[in-house]
């Protein structure tokens, strides 16, 4: 009953989207003002509507309601409430509905407030929202119910949303339970954090297509949007990074990111994000890239549902799951219609986007920019072809392989698996680059050197040396190794050297102490840290991106505190204060390096060893030695979890540290266990030691294995910086109102605080 | 004396022989049973060929942990990394492999998408920065400093100031 209740709001909150969309687009066309606020108050009627249907599936969850099929697919009675709450996102049905509520809440922010300020753009922001809400209760309402329910007929147990004739409803006495894996904490987040981010994004996109639609092609919809879009990286980011430390925590292998095409559908609209986020600003403050951002948005936007695709239809497993799942080929469909749109839309308004500016120099600080998203849109590119290979060479395999078998010679005509050796290989040299150009942004807004004033035969040897290695890594590029003193690593010194010499001359002086610097630093890890040339490139990078950036807030911060007679402290804060976007910005870049520094470590300098051992045994690795002092097992029946727990003693070069505790869970219901690794984390490294589940344990002999993970946590606590840092970027300012409602072709910024 | 020196000499020698046998025979079990870590060093480079996405070293399913002992096996019969990697393309195809056999069609798509891009961009700054050469000359103070905003402008003439 209940049930069937929530059902009929969720019906009702489609129809209500549904119609909101068809109101506003009719209203607007027709100029039928009274049309386009109804459509306004329905869509605001939706976020009610939708946390009414919501309410009633948390009520279903947490009282133990298993006739309900995604009640007994996602709980059991041995779960504590607050798990059985967040079972809301913990399967398919779920997560869609809560995708829709969020977008809901989302839009009717949006309409709420300000719906006079914006009300040119607000009824079109109204259709293109509510056209995805609409698609994603829709979903629900006809192929993925959550208030479907079971009941026992002649031939079974099946699940249905209407009582079938000849049927009783059946109430299994307990139900699954949710995967033990997603019990975690970082997962109890790790989901919501990035459907805010997927769902945040929609609105830029609505109202670029709003500006699109309505012809009012200036950088008012970026302006509009600014907050929204920075929030929604921030959600985005700490998303990936919380399934990050989720999996280093749960999944048991030793690491955060196993370039898995899930993690990659997520990663990928937070490319193209990330790229936007850095070319509005040349919009806003140069008229630039019009069409650029227009573009960049809408692939956000299709990479949004098309990583919410990837993950939900089943095509990662195979192309056939897809087709025969039911919701794969209508978000096929969908991906299709809504990017075939607003393309058109773009080029219908392509005259209208034209740029009014000119770049003067090709080191400006807009040409960075634009070198900046080229790099975001090949890391695009390497993953996008990552994730869809192994689904064309599938495809292939069942196709165009067998219509013409000659082919197999020239093609790989079966499933191949893309992992990380690939994205690893491919992507790192985008990344070197990218932390190049962090060092040089701060600097290109100080006034430069032009590329014209340098050279003709200097600008020959930039190129040549750029080119240089295209011509040995096409032919030998099987052969690539990256030792001290081979080919490949000598040349990519040399062209670093040679950039870094090109970015001395251009920026002079702020560029060479810099370069000093890191270059200390760099001669400081070889002669105590490693010989390794990767990793030396990597914390030479990091170095310079660093000091660069300290300096420009030390040289903007000493410059002030003279200017106003100010402390220098107080003249920090205040410099941060009135420049928020900016220095929050290379707050963001400075934890960026920091989490440079956790990934070279892990990536480059891990080691793991695995051996059985018997109580009073020893395992050694790196400096560390393990010793197996004892094991327990105990039941927690109320739980429905079997735990195993080991005990070892941890030494370091035979000092005695700790001990440590690794276990692993087992879950009666589901029949799944999860290992909890024993971990003791200094800034230096990580000691990470498993109990490998797959093995017996007990006194006479448990298998282990430990990793020591170099400079993981630097990782983490650049995450918690990051958070710092976008927080202070997207701090609401008290001249923001001025700032937008002010209307014309283009404004023109008056504050660095927009710059 | 000298027999007992001679004695105590052949005992040296015994222990010494003996413990060198065992030695050797200590190595040579020890290279029969390959360890742990020369079979995940192998099992890091495959994909588990039921689980999804799940390298085989790590896959906690008991047909892993067979597929484990088999490449264990392997090694003890002295076959080569490339031989076992082989093996299991040709039992379970080449979805076991971590990185495609393939290696050209992966990095040739993303390499020419990244050298189209860096050409079109190129080209575009040619287009961008061509009215500036053709147009009007403009005096070289006006022309150099790209426009900044306020705040950045008398910031800067404020650390001039201070050399």
């Amino acid at each position: 009953m209940i049930a069937d209740f929530g059902y009929g709001v969720l019906v009702v909150s489609f129809l209500v989207s549904f119609y909101s969309v068809f109101a506003a687009a009719y209203g607007e066309y027709k100029k039928l003002p009274s049309l386009v606020e109804s459509a306004r108050r329905a869509m605001l009627l939706t976020w009610p509507l939708l946390t009414l249907t919501a309410g009633v599936l948390v009520y279903l969850l947490v009282n133990d309601h298993y006739e309900v099929q995604f009640v007994y697919e996602v709980t059991s009675r041995s779960m504590p409430t607050y798990l059985k709450v967040t079972a809301w996102w913990g399967g398919q049905a779920g997560s869609l509905l809560f995708w829709s509520w969020l977008m809901s809440a989302f839009t009717s922010l949006v309409t709420f407030r300000k719906w006079d300020r914006d009300r040119e753009f607000l009824p079109w922001v109204i259709v293109v929202s509510g056209v995805t809400m609409a698609f994603f209760i829709g979903m629900n309402v006809f192929y993925e119910n959550p208030f479907a329910q079971l009941y026992q007929g002649f031939d079974g147990i099946t699940p249905h949303t209407f009582q079938p004739a000849d049927s009783i409803l059946f109430t299994p006495d307990d139900g699954r339970g949710l995967n033990p894996l997603l019990r975690h904490p970082g997962m109890v987040i790790h989901p919501p954090m990035l459907y805010l981010g997927f769902v945040s994004f929609v609105i830029p996109y609505a109202f670029a297509m709003a500006a699109l639609i309505t012809g009012r092609t200036d950088d008012r919809w970026i302006r509009l949007t600014r907050r929204w879009t920075l929030w929604a990286w921030l959600f985005l980011s700490f998303g990936l990074v919380l399934g990050g430390r989720w999996a280093y925590d749960v999944l048991g292998w030793g690491g955060y990111w196993g370039w898995d095409p899930v993690e990659i559908a997520a990663f990928m609209p937070w490319l193209t994000g990330t790229a936007f986020l850095h070319s509005v600003m040349i919009q806003e403050k140069r008229g630039m890239f019009k069409h650029w951002n227009m573009l960049l948005i809408i692939l956000t936007y299709a990479l949004v549902i098309f990583g919410t695709f990837l993950t939900r239809s089943g095509v990662l497993s195979s192309v056939h799951a897809f087709a025969e799942s039911a919701i794969g080929p209508l978000f096929f469909v969908f991906i299709g219609i809504t990017l075939i749109t607003s393309v058109a839309l773009l080029i219908h308004r392509w005259e209208s986007l034209r740029g009014d500016t000119e770049i003067k120099s090709m080191f400006s600080r807009e040409a960075l920019f634009l070198l900046n998203n080229l790099l975001f849109m090949s890391i695009l590119i390497v993953c996008f072809w990552g994730v869809i290979r192994p689904l064309l060479t599938e495809l292939s395999a069942d196709t165009i392989c067998k219509w013409y078998p000659a082919v197999q010679n020239y093609m790989t005509c079966q499933k191949i698996t893309v992992g990380p050796p690939y994205y690893e290989l491919a992507n790192s040299p985008l990344f070197a680059i990218l932390m190049l150009l962090m060092a040089a942004a701060p600097l290109s807004s100080w006034g430069l050197t032009s590329i014209g004033s340098f050279g003709k035969v200097n600008k020959v040897a930039l190129a040549i040396i750029l080119a240089i290695p295209i011509i040995p890594t096409a032919i030998w590029w099987d052969q690539l190794r990256f030792e001290f003193g081979s080919w490949a690593t000598t040349i990519i010194v040399l062209m670093i050297v040679e950039i870094i010499l090109t970015f001395i001359y251009l920026f002079r002086g702020a560029m060479w102490q810099a370069v000093i610097g890191a270059s200390l630093v760099t001669g400081l890890a070889f002669a105590t840290y490693t010989h390794n040339i990767i990793a030396l490139i990597g914390f030479f990078l990091v170095a310079l991106v660093l000091l660069v950036t300290f300096r420009e807030f030390y040289r903007a911060a000493r410059a002030r505190a003279q200017a106003q007679a100010e402390n220098f402290l107080v003249a920090f804060w205040r410099l941060v204060g009135r420049n928020r976007r900016r220095y929050g910005g290379y707050i963001i870049h400075i934890s960026m390096m920091l989490m440079a520094i956790g990934i070279l470590g892990i990536e480059i300098f891990q080691t793991e060893t695995q051996g059985r051992v018997a109580a009073g045994d020893k395992l050694n690795l790196a400096n560390y030695t393990i010793e197996y002092r004892e094991i327990a097992s105990w039941n927690d029946d109320p739980k429905g979890v079997n735990y195993t727990r080991a005990v070892v003693d941890v030494y370091e070069n035979g000092i005695y540290l700790g001990e440590l505790r690794p276990r692993k869970d087992f879950y009666f219901e589901s029949q799944q266990s999860m290992t909890i690794p024993g971990q003791r984390a200094t800034l230096r490294d990580d000691l990470y030691i498993l109990l490998v589940d797959w093995e017996p344990a007990s006194m006479e002999g448990a298998t282990f294995k430990i990793y020591v993970n170099p400079l993981v946590n630097w990782l983490w606590l650049g995450s918690l910086l990051f958070l710092a840092g976008v927080i202070v970027a997207a701090w609401p300012e008290k001249d923001l109102e001025r700032v937008t409602v002010r209307t014309g072709r283009r404004i023109h910024q008056t504050s660095a605080a927009d710059d | 004396m000298s027999k007992r020196i001679l004695r105590n000499t052949q005992y040296a020698i015994l222990i010494a022989l003996m413990a060198t046998l065992f030695g050797a025979l200590t190595a040579f079990a020890q290279d029969s049973t390959p360890t742990d870590d020369e079979v995940n060093k192998i099992a890091k480079q495959l994909f588990c060929p039921v689980c999804e996405s799940t390298p085989l070293d790590v896959c906690p399913t008991q047909a892993c942990h067979d597929w484990r002992e088999l490449i264990r096996e392997m090694l003890a019969d002295g076959k080569s990394e490339a031989e076992i990697k082989q093996y299991f393309v040709e039992h379970f195809g080449a979805r076991v492999l971590n990185e495609p056999p393939n290696k050209f069609a992966s990095y040739a798509v993303p390499a020419a998408a990244f050298l189209l891009g860096a050409f079109m961009l190129f080209r575009g700054f040619q287009m961008w920065m061509k009215p500036s050469q053709t147009g009007p000359v403009v005096p070289e103070s006006e022309a150099k400093p790209i426009p900044q905003d306020e705040y950045i402008a008398r910031l800067e003439e404020e650390v001039k100031k201070q050399k």
